[in-house]
Parts: C-alpha cells; structure tokens; sequence
C-alpha cells in the first residue's frame, strides 16, 4: 500500500524506538531471572524495581511497591475485579461497574455475578459521563466495589473520578479505575484521584503488547490472581517480564515528557477533523458531544445511513484505517454497547466510525481521510433503500 | 475475521446495483434494527430472470452477497433462482467467515420474496416458502458459531 492514514491508536500504537532500545540490554546481556541470587539476577531485579519506582513516579503513587506489573490493561482488569472483589476469602457482596466499560471489566464483573456476587451497572447519561449522583443512588450498605473507567475508549469522555472515587469511598466501598486509554494523555495522579487501584495498558502508549501495570493502594488487600512463585509480593506470579516492565516504564516517562506539547497538537488535529466531518458529511454527528472533559485523541462519529463495515473497508482500500461500533463487524448482532449506553438509537450505531490519532498523526492525514470519506458515504448511501425514509426520521 | 478476495471485489465493484424502474417483482428483508436491509427489483420474461438490481444497506458480507446473488439469478428461471441457498451464495465468493452467514441469507431472501411478489401479483402460488432473516427471533450466529 503506497499511502498508510493509521487512525486507529486507541486500538494500538507502535512501539517506540526509544522505547524498543531501552528494552534490548534485557533479552540478550542482562537476561537474568529477578528471583535468582546472583549477580545476573540482582542486575535484573534491580532494573525492574528502577522500572517500578519509575512508573510509580508516573502515575503518582505514594510508594513504589504499589505498582504491580502485569500483560497489560486486561489482565489489570480482571486482577483488580476479582482480586479485591474476593479479598480475604470474601465470596459475596455488591459490585458496581458502569455499563460502557471495556470488556476486560465486564466480563470478569459478569463472571462474579454468576459467583455469589451481585452486580449493579451505573449508566452513562447521553453526555458520555457517568455522573457522581447516578453512582451514589446505586450505591448499597453492601457494596464493596466500584469500578468506572476514567477516559472511555469509544467515545473518548473523560469521568470524574475523583468525585466517583469519593462517592464510593464515602459508602466504605473501594475504587478501581480504568486508565488504559488515559496516562499519559492527559495528567493522572493516583493521589489526586483517591482511587485505590487502577489499571494501565503499555500499548497504548507506544509500549510493548503485553505489558502494563495495576497501581494498587498500600493496605488494600487483593487475593492474587496469578499465582505461583510469588513474585509482585504475591500479588502476581511468573517470572518478572523484565525487558517489558523497562519498556512500559520508559513508555509511560516518555508521554508525560511530550504531554504538553503533543497533546494540544492532538486537540486541534482532533477538532479540526470533527468541523471537516459536520461541514462535509450531511447529518453526520459526533457520539457524546457535549462533553467537555474528553480525551484529545478520541472522536466518534455517527453517520445514518451509511454501515460502518463497509465504510471501514472502502477506507482501508484507500490505505486509511479506522474502527467501527457497527454490529457487522463485531461478529454479533449487536452493534457497540458503549453507543447504546449513552442512548445512541440501534440504527445509528451501526453507522458510527471511531478516529483516533497519535503521534504520526499530520493535517495532512486528517484532509486525506475526510476526501476519501465524503464519496465512500456517498456511495453507500446511494446503494441503502432506506436512505430517504432514515434522514426523514432525523 | 477474513474476507476472501472474490467478496472484495464484489463489495468493491458490486454488480448490478440500483432500481428497476416499473419491476415486475420487489423483495425488501432484513430489519434496520439488525443492521442489515436489502431490496431487490427485478423483471421476468418467460418465467425467467431477465433484469435485475439490487440496493443494500449493509456490511462488506451484506453487499458481496447482494451482488452476487444478482449475477447467479440472472437469467435462471423462477424455480431455479428460489432454490439458491445461502451456502451457495458464500461457495460463489470462496466462502464466507462464519459470522457473516447471516448476509447471505439476507441476499437470498430478498430474491425469493422478489420472486413470490412476481407470482402473487399475476395470481400464481408463491413458490419460495419461509423466509428467516426478517424473524425478529433469528439469530444467525446461533447455528453458525
Ligand atoms: C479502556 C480499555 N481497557 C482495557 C483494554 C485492554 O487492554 P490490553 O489490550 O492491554 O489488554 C483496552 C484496550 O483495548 C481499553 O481501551
Ligand atoms: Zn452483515
């Protein structure tokens, strides 16, 4: 393909050079297991304990050994989901989750519901937010867990979660947030939000695949997940990733020293393609747009009458890559839950196209993705039999 | 989840689409709620297909079997085209991912409802029998996955 428009970094990104080099030294020369009591080994425990009072540093944490390092967002998901949920033997209680979570929550909060646990989703209003009143009215005496993402992957709203955080705490419940989408975008202080775990994802941020961490509170007590030779203090066995953990360190460091920087340029580049869309592409709109917090990265368009599949694949023609909530493409009849969470009617979600932008991302890729998207809509909406009666409904 | 090059270049280049002004039969299936909706239009002489288009609102699978279900019926006769099965349909573009069977259902019964509109309308009996993709209880990936 001689043109490649990658606007889809909250799917993935590529490594970093940078990033790739810091990790070489511990495939080949510094290879050591962390447990062993040689000199090998302490080179490489030391290494990843440099990498966890890095990343500590980084998202704000009051002591090192509260980072955990884990194979990335999902893993950190599920450990904190279930791993607090079933602390110390516990086998019942209340859960909380938002209803437009990332699977890796859902799943592992539908798993304990089918386990002795019962378990409440707080929807998002249509602004994409989920708002502290809504979570306190679900709030029980028995709830013991409480888990709302900070940025939304789909949509990109950001939470107040410092306000959750605070609404959970007040009913003596725990807090866990998920930031996969968020360090290192936009500023993350664990202290500041007064959340008691959060999950974090390398690739999002120009690390590895497979790596990540979950910050996890001195004191709050999580029944280990993987278990086995107790590395992590316990809490996650299996020989440590070294080169990963100095990968996603070195990842993370790196977005918070350009934060400042890349991410109005995002901003702008964002807002840029959001007036093109509206301006070019008849009822277009964009999925949760009075949100005022959001991710620079993000944005969600709906575009009725026309499928998200086929407008994905007739832009991947054109060397432009996109993602869609449309229900064709996920495999199941249901089109995204994130979309139908925040009253996006069924219709119309199988006409949304999430862009999402990162580091490679220039104007000129934003012009060239909006000149190829006019006609591909066009196209398909002159093959839907239904187009006139959808834009009468409008 | 792979498509075959033979459904790309039908989504790419579909064959066949739009209206058919004044049709002798009109099949529209499928449900916007699902995602999928075609509509087929088609002319008949001598109990054979001699024109046929088609519009669908879908994703790569709905538009590739659209097309190429046009190309098959084209020129069949009525018996012969209401026998299309979804199977066939997918075996002409080199086979379909699993959980993409459900389009191609959607193209042939578009077709069969065309050809049954045909019949009925020139007080013959319907020949196709049930259709499935417009049940609101279908669940194609039920009996693919
Ligand atoms: C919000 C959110 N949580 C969790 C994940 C899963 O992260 P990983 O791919 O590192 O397992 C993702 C990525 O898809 C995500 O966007
Ligand atoms: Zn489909």
């Amino acid at each position: 393909m001689d043109h490649t428009v990658y606007l889809d970094h909250a799917a993935t990104t590529p490594t970093d050079p940078r990033v790739v080099e810091a990790m070489l030294p511990f495939f080949t020369e510094r290879f050591g297991n962390a447990n062993s009591l040689y000199a090998l080994g302490r080179d490489a425990a030391s290494a990843l304990e440099d990498a966890r009072e890095r990343v500590a540093r980084a998202i704000g944490a009051a002591r090192a050994d509260e980072a955990v390092f884990t194979s990335g967002g999902t893993e950190s998901d599920n450990a904190a989901l279930i791993g607090l949920a079933t602390a110390g033997g516990r086998n019942r209680g209340h859960l909380i989750v938002s209803s437009f979570e990332h699977h890796a929550i859902l799943a592992p909060a539908e798993w304990l519901g089918k386990h002795g646990f019962q378990v409440s989703e707080v929807a998002p209003r249509t602004d994409g937010v989920v708002h502290p009143e809504d979570l306190a009215s679900a709030m029980r005496d028995d709830t013991v867990l409480v888990s709302v993402m900070h940025g939304n992957n789909e949509i990109g709203t950001l939470m107040p979660v410092a306000e959750l955080a605070k609404v959970a705490h007040d009913r003596g419940a725990l807090f866990h947030t998920d930031a996969a989408q968020t360090a290192g975008k936009v500023p993350f202080d664990v202290e500041a939000l007064g959340v008691d775990a959060a999950s974090f994802s390398g690739h999002k941020i120009y690390g590895p695949k497979g790596t990540g961490a979950l910050y996890l509170r001195r004191g709050v007590r999580m029944a280990p997940y993987l278990m086995g030779g107790g590395q992590e203090s316990k809490r996650r066995s299996g020989t440590s990733n070294v080169a990963g953990a100095v990968g996603f360190a070195t990842a993370l460091e790196l977005m918070l020293a350009e934060q400042a920087d890349e991410m109005p340029r995002l901003t702008a580049l964002r807002d840029h393609a959001i007036d093109a869309v509206l301006a070019r592409v008849p009822y277009a709109r964009v999925n949760a747009a009075e949100a005022r917090d959001r991710l620079p990265h993000i944005v969600n368009f709906t575009i009725p009458g026309a499928e998200g599949e086929a407008m994905l694949l007739h832009l991947d023609a054109a060397g432009i890559a996109v993602s869609t909530g449309s229900a064709c493409s996920s495999g199941s009849l249901k089109p995204s839950h994130v979309l139908l969470a925040i009253g996006c009617p069924v219709e119309l979600a199988h006409g949304s196209l999430r862009i999402s932008l990162g580091r490679s991302t220039t104007q000129d890729d934003i012009d060239y993705f909006i000149d190829r998207l006019v006609p591909v809509v066009e196209r398909l909406r002159s093959m839907n039999p239904l187009y006139d009666k959808t834009v009468a409904a409008l | 989840m792979l498509y075959t090059e033979k459904v790309m270049e039908h989504f790419g280049n579909p064959r066949n689409v739009g209206v058919i002004e004044d049709p002798d039969g009109v099949g529209e299936v499928g449900n916007p709620v699902c995602g999928d909706v075609m509509k087929i239009t088609l002319k008949v002489a001598d109990d054979c297909i001699s024109d046929i288009k088609f519009q669908t609102l879908g994703c790569g699978a709905a538009i590739a079997t659209s097309s190429i279900v046009t190309e098959m019926a084209k020129g069949m006769t009525l018996s012969e085209a209401v026998m299309i099965t979804k199977q066939q349909v997918a075996d002409e573009l080199g086979g379909l991912p699993p959980a993409k069977m459900h389009c191609s259902v959607l193209a042939t019964d578009g077709l069969k409802v065309a050809i049954d509109d045909y019949l009925v309308k020139h007080g013959r009996a319907p020949i196709a029998g049930p259709i499935t993709s417009t049940d609101p209880d279908f669940d194609p990936h039920e009996e693919e996955l």
